[in-house]
């Protein structure tokens, strides 16, 4: 990444004293940079080693099986490949319904190892990604934010990056998800768009599209992208700042970016057809009539321009009011009806609990708290808006588009908890450029101060503080480099030089370089004191970020971990339960659990699910749900007719595991309860409580879920106490008559029931038997048919 | 004259050469005999059979080859026969093996399998001497019920003949079998027959012709665990820099009666005596001393319960599976470590390495169905060949590993049905210069070289057109 660096920095020049220390600068802060990487790489690797070298959480499972398939079929075969293994008896297109860049890249590195002869398993390739990219999106990170604010604010901002707790969390060693990749393609194809509008060059621009192609390829996140950055454009031309660089940097964007979008499988015709590309095919026509506005002006005489316009206006207005109704009509008839559901909560933040609670269910699509920003960006919180105001000295095209960054995803944040990934590098940017600035102000004007001993204070300042003030001091070095590779390359292009011109610091001469400084000049103690404060800062950051790594992001939580007195405790259930599965039970046999463990249930068991956390059916859903909230007659009716063999539920009142089937229950009964409206949520409430202690309702205590997960749980300890809720069961002796327990866990964490096969129709009995049912569940008058949507 | 003179001769031919064919093809009816005793010991899911065989030449022709005879049942599930012979006056006496190798005979009655001894000094005429014989069977006992509860012990039947199969008379006889506990629930009576807690003794009898057969069924509770490999892959990893890394794959599963309805966890963990006594709970290996880096994982990840106790003779590593095994369920996993080389790395005189190394399964009391054991020679070794104790199907492979350029070679070693008894060393000699260890090394220095060579070159040429 820093190649171009020392490049340039080996490059002769005339000035022998400054060749010397452009070079050291040069070399310094490749290091610097190399050392950030090995710090983003190694601060991810705590999980390794505080647990072990394994996938973590639910949707990991999903990218690492089909990582697998990848490698052992080939990538014909991945497009192609109907997966039959879930959503029984649906089964779902993987090929054209999944984000490949991730597969695609860890299947190439694996690949690519394997042909090198390094013979490691695809686990460890998928394990070792998303750490190696977050080293990647730190480099990234310096080379947009060096385009915005020179090379000092870059290498802060790499190095505020590399350790974000916000990143960290969804980028640990295990952590294989689509954003791991992702936030590095994000950040890259916003630093091709910045260097293509900085240098107005069309092979940036193409880069840049490929960029926008990957990050396509890997998250449904690109939408930010291609919604910014026309965001962005529009505003340079509303401020008047559009010149031919402006176009060079969208126009190739929109049409190649559109176009290599369109050729991903999941995203296909929705690149043109869904509301979130919309606004940048509008911006596109919009540049396009400035475009041809600044022609018309560069060659009429301006009496003639203003005839032009009149009449210009008068048509176009009654094209545009055309224009409009037909992008209205196209809205209203597109697939979608315009929005997804995940984007209109996106702009309309209530919408997703008010009617799609699928999507309301899922934690991380909840608004976060206040604290939660100051847990994902800690200090970064406060040097944001300091970040803006240094954006703002001066405005240039560049550091507009920061300021439109941060501003956009700091609301987003505030919409999806998830979203906090996206505004981790703004807020690093703009905190590196807080920083930098700081910095460059304070040891300027103690350099000032001390004339004479101006090298060994900056020596100093670099030597005892963290990395950040290194790469501040360093900046001052490395901004020379740059200038000489500007000196270098400006007989290629003149662009170069007005970019020079929008930078006082890099073009300033020495001589008004110090009468500035004198203005600026703070007093001695005041800036050695801010300096201080600022390091000090710094390391509570620092130490922030290391125990965010160790202790709150590095759990996989497949495996878990408690201290008591005795030791340390590893509940290893899931797995056991999934192991048991996998090599005791038929491999076609059926397994049925809540939506949470259906990725986990096909990667680690190999076995059959009816529902997982793809979550693209959501009647198939709300079946289960049904299911598991009905008594046990309807809900064997409902999982017979599904072919389920085995139904596995989560329990936690052991040992005090809360995130288990008991509290997701109401998701259940709300979901089931959204298709088929005989589960209704007050059955489920005592006055609008949920309990499962005695005063709990009979349609509580009755239901699958109750039973499933506290049968026989009063002789474990003769009172059936439950950690989790605290309290004892409300029902503790009950038999199962249509499921059998076959296995539970060590710690019970995980329990796994047999359905028993039907018993055989003998004459007569049967009528009885169903009479008996229908009076027994006399909530359920809307019919057996209703009940079970299979039948 | 001459017709009956003839005859007489052609007689005296004949019969010379019948008493000459019966001498060269079995001497059969040579021997006999004169005491035999037989301990069958079936504590343990493999059956141990101890026999103790006074053989005596009643012929006229020294004899050096004594056939043992096994039903053809029994003989699939034969893992090992050993045969000792004790030699030296009263105090110093030894034990020498002798060679057995399984023979076919064409007028075998009712398909009956043999193991030919080889003696080391003929028998000869009227002497006697006294055999040791130690066969293993495994999979012998066959749960029945076949399938059982979580709290139901489990029950096994025992087939053998309670007279010896023989192909010699055999004067006297007895068979004592060892049940694991008292509790048994049937057993054929072949009188006399006499059962006094966990032994039960069939005979003595007397001057039983040869190929006699007296079917005997026992019933009684083995509540053993019966932990069979179905598979084992041990691979077995030379690296001349000083290690020697073995990674071993397990399926098991657990052999016993089936494992039938419900498992309750609760009844598992409040009554462990009772419920689950079979059950299979965990797995003692015993590895090599001086171990390092031991790892016990499957393929969804790290197992973690797991004990090493190391000291200098012998390390004990204790296995738990995932999850308690009942009979019939089914697990696999990986155990892998590491051993310093020079505990298993010799040089031989003629200027060639060999490696020696045990064979079966360092797990205790198992069975493994099927092994494979994997020697992967370092790059650039030559001539690889085996030495193992007892016939294994052999065959080379080529491997590639971290960095690998012409690949190296594997010595593929394949056998069924093994018993821990076949922990015995094998040897595997090899050819290697030392100078292929740094092969990789300077590859690696040279690529880095090369690659800093261009970077440099490109610093120093101006691609560019315009100037």
């Amino acid at each position: 990444m820093a190649a171009p660096e020392t490049s340039t920095a080996a490059v002769p020049t005339l000035h022998t004293n400054n060749t010397v220390r452009n070079a050291f600068g040069g070399v310094l802060s490749f290091f610097i940079l190399l050392l950030i990487g090995v710090l983003a790489f190694s601060i991810r690797l705590f999980s390794v080693i505080k647990y072990e070298s394994v996938i973590h959480e639910f949707d990991p499972y999903f990218n690492y099986r089909v990582t697998q398939f990848l490698t052992k079929k080939g990538i014909y075969d991945f497009w192609n490949w109907f997966d039959d293994r879930t959503w029984y008896p649906l089964g779902r297109v993987i090929g054209g319904t999944v984000y490949p860049g991730l597969t695609l890249t860890a299947g190439t590195i694996w690949w690519l190892l394997n042909s090198l002869n390094i013979p490691l398993s695809v686990e460890t390739v998928c394990v070792f990604t998303a750490p190696i990219f977050s080293a990647f999106a730190s480099w990234a990170t310096y080379l947009l934010t060096k385009e915005v604010k020179g090379a000092g604010a870059g290498l802060t901002a790499a190095v505020l990056l590399a350790m974000v707790p916000s990143y960290i969390s969804r980028s640990v060693a295990g952590s294989y998800d689509n954003e791991a990749v992702a936030i590095f393609a994000l950040i890259f194809t916003f630093y091709l768009y910045i260097k293509t509008l900085n240098t107005g060059s069309l092979f940036y621009a193409t880069l840049n599209s490929i960029a926008y192609f990957y990050m396509v390829c890997s998250w449904g996140g690109y939408t930010f992208i291609i919604n910014l950055i026309p965001m962005h454009v529009l505003l340079c031309i509303v401020t008047g700042r559009y010149s031919s660089r402006l176009y060079i940097a969208y126009a190739p964007l929109v049409v190649l970016g559109t176009l290599l979008a369109a050729l991903v499988p999941v995203v296909g015709f929705n690149a043109v057809m869904t509301s979130e590309h919309f606004a940048s095919f509008l911006v596109f026509i919009i540049i396009h009539v400035v475009a041809f506005v600044y022609y018309i002006k560069g060659i009429l005489s301006p009496k003639m321009f203003k005839v032009a316009v009149t009449l210009v206006v008068s048509v176009g207005l009654a094209v545009c009011c055309a224009v409009i109704a037909v992008l209205i009509a196209l809205v209203a008839s597109s697939p979608t009806k315009g929005w997804s559901g995940r984007s209109l909560s996106l702009l309309d933040p209530t919408y997703a609990s008010k009617y799609i609670p699928i999507i309301a269910s899922v934690s991380e699509h909840q608004p976060p708290t206040w604290p939660s920003y100051f847990m994902d960006i800690n200090v970064l919180a406060f040097l944001v808006p300091a970040g803006i105001i240094a954006c703002f000295l001066p405005l240039t095209d560049a550091s507009s588009f920061v300021v439109l960054y941060i501003a956009t995803s700091v609301y987003f944040s505030g919409v999806m908890v998830r979203l906090m990934l996206v505004l981790a590098p703004a807020a690093c940017i703009t905190s590196g450029i807080a920083l930098s600035e700081a910095f460059d102000a304070l040891t300027g004007s103690i350099k000032f101060q001390l004339p004479g001993v101006s090298t060994d204070a900056e020596v100093d300042a670099g030597e005892t503080s963290s990395d950040t003030t290194e790469a501040q001091n360093d900046e001052v070095k490395a901004e020379k480099p740059e200038e000489t590779s500007k000196d270098r390359r400006s007989k290629k292009s003149k662009k170069k030089e007005r970019e020079h011109v929008e930078r006082p610091s890099a073009k300033a001469k020495v001589k008004t370089k110090a009468e500035k400084k004198r203005l600026l000049a703070l007093p001695l103690e005041a800036s050695a004191v801010s300096l201080l404060l600022l390091i000090v800062l710094g390391a509570f950051y620092v130490v922030h970020c290391v125990w965010a790594a160790a202790e709150a992001y590095s759990a996989p939580s497949i495996v878990l971990t408690s201290r008591s007195r005795d030791g340390l405790h590893v509940f290893d259930d899931f797995r056991e339960a999934y192991s048991w599965l996998r090599h005791n039970t038929d491999v076609d046999d059926k397994v049925a659990s809540w939506w949470d463990y259906g990725y986990q249930t096909t990667a680690m068991a190999n076995r059959t699910v009816i529902v997982d956390n793809n979550t693209w059916n959501n009647t198939h859903i709300a079946t289960v749900g049904t299911a598991m909230s009905s008594p046990e007659k309807a809900a064997w009716e409902i999982f017979h007719s599904l072919d389920v063999k085995y139904v596995l539920v989560v329990f936690g009142g052991l040992v005090g595991y809360p995130s288990d089937d008991i509290n997701k229950f109401l998701w259940m009964v709300r979901i089931g309860g959204g298709v088929f409206p005989h589960i209704k949520e007050p059955d489920y409430l005592r006055d609008g409580q949920y309990r499962i202690d005695s005063q709990a309702t009979p349609t509580m205590l009755n239901c699958l879920m109750y039973k499933l997960s506290y049968y026989r749980f009063v002789e474990t300890d003769g009172k059936a106490y439950d950690k989790v809720r605290r309290t004892e069961i409300g029902k503790k002796y009950f038999k199962l008559t249509h499921f059998e327990e076959v296995f539970t866990t060590h710690h019970w964490m995980v329990r796994i029931y047999k359905l028993k096969a039907p018993k055989n129709r003998i004459r007569g009995k049967t009528k009885k038997s169903k009479s008996k049912t229908s009076s027994s569940s006399s909530s359920k008058t809307s019919g057996t048919k209703k009940k079970n949507p299979w039948h | 004259m001459e017709a009956p003179i003839r005859a007489a001769q052609f007689l005296g031919f004949t019969v010379f050469f019948l008493l000459f064919c019966v001498c060269r093809s079995s001497p059969l009816h040579n021997l006999l005999i004169s005491n035999a005793e037989r301990r069958i010991d079936l504590t343990s899911h493999i059956v141990k059979v101890y026999l103790t065989l006074k053989v005596e030449n009643a012929g006229s022709t020294p004899t050096s080859e004594i056939l043992l005879a096994f039903p053809p049942t029994q003989v699939d599930h034969l893992a090992t026969v050993e045969v000792l012979v004790t030699k030296g006056k009263r105090k110093k006496t030894t034990l020498v093996r002798l060679d057995v190798k399984p023979t076919e005979l064409p007028d075998a009655p009712n398909g009956t399998k043999y193991f030919t001894i080889y003696l080391a000094n003929p028998l000869n005429s009227g002497e006697s001497m006294t055999l040791e014989v130690l066969y293993l069977f495994t999979h012998s006992l066959e749960p029945f019920p076949a399938e059982i509860g979580q709290s139901e012990s489990q029950l096994v039947y025992y087939r053998d003949s309670a007279l010896i199969l023989s192909p010699y008379h055999i004067k006297q006889q007895a068979t004592f079998v060892k049940t694991p506990s008292t509790k048994v629930e049937s057993f054929t009576r072949v009188e006399p027959t006499n059962r006094a807690g966990t032994e039960m003794k069939y005979g003595p009898y007397e001057d039983r012709p040869p190929y006699s057969f007296s079917p005997i069924l026992i019933h009684f509770e083995n509540n053993s665990p019966f932990p069979v490999v179905e598979e084992l892959v041990r691979e077995v990893e030379i690296s001349h820099w000083g290690n020697l890394q073995v990674t071993e794959q397990y399926t098991l599963v657990h052999g016993g009666a089936r494992h039938k309805g419900v498992f309750s966890r609760v009844e598992y963990q409040s009554r462990p005596t009772l419920s689950g006594t079979s059950s299979l709970r965990y797995l003692l290996a015993r590895l090599p001393p001086r171990v390092h880096s031991v790892y016990y994982r499957d393929e969804i990840g790290n197992i973690s319960s797991s004990h090493l106790r190391t000291d200098s003779r012998k390390s004990e590593l204790e296995i738990e599976p995932r999850y308690p095994l009942f009979g019939g369920w089914k697990t696999t996993f990986v155990i892998g470590y590491g051993l310093p080389l020079q505990d298993f790395l010799f040089e031989s005189s003629d200027d060639r390495r060999y490696l020696n190394f045990t064979f079966g399964c360092p797990l205790l009391e198992t069975v493994v169905d099927k092994l494979t054991v994997k020697v992967v020679l370092p790059e650039g070794s030559k001539d690889p060949s085996a030495v193992v104790a007892f016939p294994v199907e052999q065959h080379l492979e080529t491997k590639y590993s971290y960095l690998d350029v012409v690949g190296r070679t594997v010595v593929v070693m394949e056998k069924k049905n093994l018993v821990p008894s076949h922990n015995s060393h094998f040897q595997v000699h090899y050819t290697f210069k030392p100078i292929f260890m740094l092969a990789e090394p300077l590859m690696l220095a040279s690529a880095f070289f090369l690659f800093f060579v261009a970077c440099v070159a490109y610093l120093h040429i101006d691609l560019s057109i315009r100037k």
